[in-house]
């Protein structure tokens, strides 16, 4: 949770020296982003690279856990795109690009920003957000109505780290394997199912 | 855009690479840990720059808004629907 609001306080310090123009135009139009995305891949490859928990959970795991993350994968790319109805100016595929994003707001809403939009990339970035704040809010909600796993899933990708603490206490410690397990599947995955998406749209 | 795309994925991959060569090293992980968050901080101040000189984003941050909450209650829903399927099928009776 704290994370998220670092994050979100250098988008809005951002913004503020966005709309006073209080910067130098030339780095207003240059387009430095594109290699800051380079230089997070690298480190997001090398982080999952080294992260030998990540490895031995991968091989400890039977086959039926796999499908907790599958089921975060079809349960939010089927929701937003049901619920992209209600919206007149979102297409399914740009909701679903949305809904990819499974919780991780700084990648995706990069990845969007590069490839989309920036209009798009700002509404994954409050919607992933979203998602976590929320996951951390009514969690001991969610899995009294939709069972044990309903953490994990509503969690998405951060059930690996921020959301995990609130997921092992209402659910239970056996379901921590499952929650990380499920929280790398999934951050491995937004950054080749986001792109895709992208690309079909 | 494509080819901008698969130049992402291959860096990543790159990098998974490095990382399991690097493998257990505390201190190289714990750097690349504080690299990563630099990283995603100056991410995040670029895309609100970016939004900042945007009008049409800032003329719409109302509406933005409301279609972030919309898509992800309904990334939410659908999740929670889709886990208690896979729980009362796969998980309840071992539980």
């Amino acid at each position: 949770m704290k994370g998220s609001f670092i994050i979100l306080g250098f988008f809005i310090l951002g913004l503020i020296l966005g709309l006073t123009r209080f910067l130098p135009s030339s780095l207003l139009e240059g387009d430095f982003s594109i290699y800051a995305l380079y230089l997070l891949m690298l480190l997001v490859g090398i982080g999952i690279g080294t992260d030998r928990n990540a490895w031995k959970v991968v091989r400890e795991v039977n086959i039926k856990i796999v499908l907790v993350p599958l089921s975060v994968i079809v349960g939010s790319l089927l929701g937003v795109s049901a619920f992209s109805a209600l919206l007149s100016n979102i297409s399914i595929g740009e909701a679903m690009a949305v809904g990819a994003g499974f919780g991780y707001y700084s990648l995706s809403s990069v990845m969007i920003t590069e490839f989309h939009s920036e209009t798009l990339g700002v509404i994954a970035l409050l919607s992933n957000i979203i998602r976590e704040i929320v996951t951390l809010l009514a969690t001991p909600l969610f899995v009294k109505y939709f069972g044990k796993l309903a953490g994990i899933a509503a969690g998405g990708a951060t059930a690996m780290d921020t959301t995990m603490p609130i997921i092992v206490r209402y659910s239970g410690k056996e379901y921590a394997i499952i929650a990380v397990f499920s929280g790398i599947v999934l951050t491995v995955l937004v950054p080749i199912i986001v792109p895709v998406i992208l690309e079909f749209l | 855009m494509l080819t901008d795309i698969l130049i992402v994925l291959a860096i990543m991959v790159l990098g998974i690479g490095i990382g399991l060569l690097i493998g257990n090293k505390p201190k190289i992980i714990k750097i690349v840990g504080t690299l990563t968050s630099f990283s995603i901080f100056l991410l995040l101040f670029l895309l609100g720059i970016g939004v900042g000189t945007n009008n049409k984003i800032i003329n719409n941050l109302h509406s933005i808004g409301i279609q972030a909450l919309v898509l992800s209650t309904g990334a939410i829903l659908g999740s929670l629907i889709c886990a208690w399927l896979t729980y009362k099928f796969f998980f309840k009776t071992k539980a």
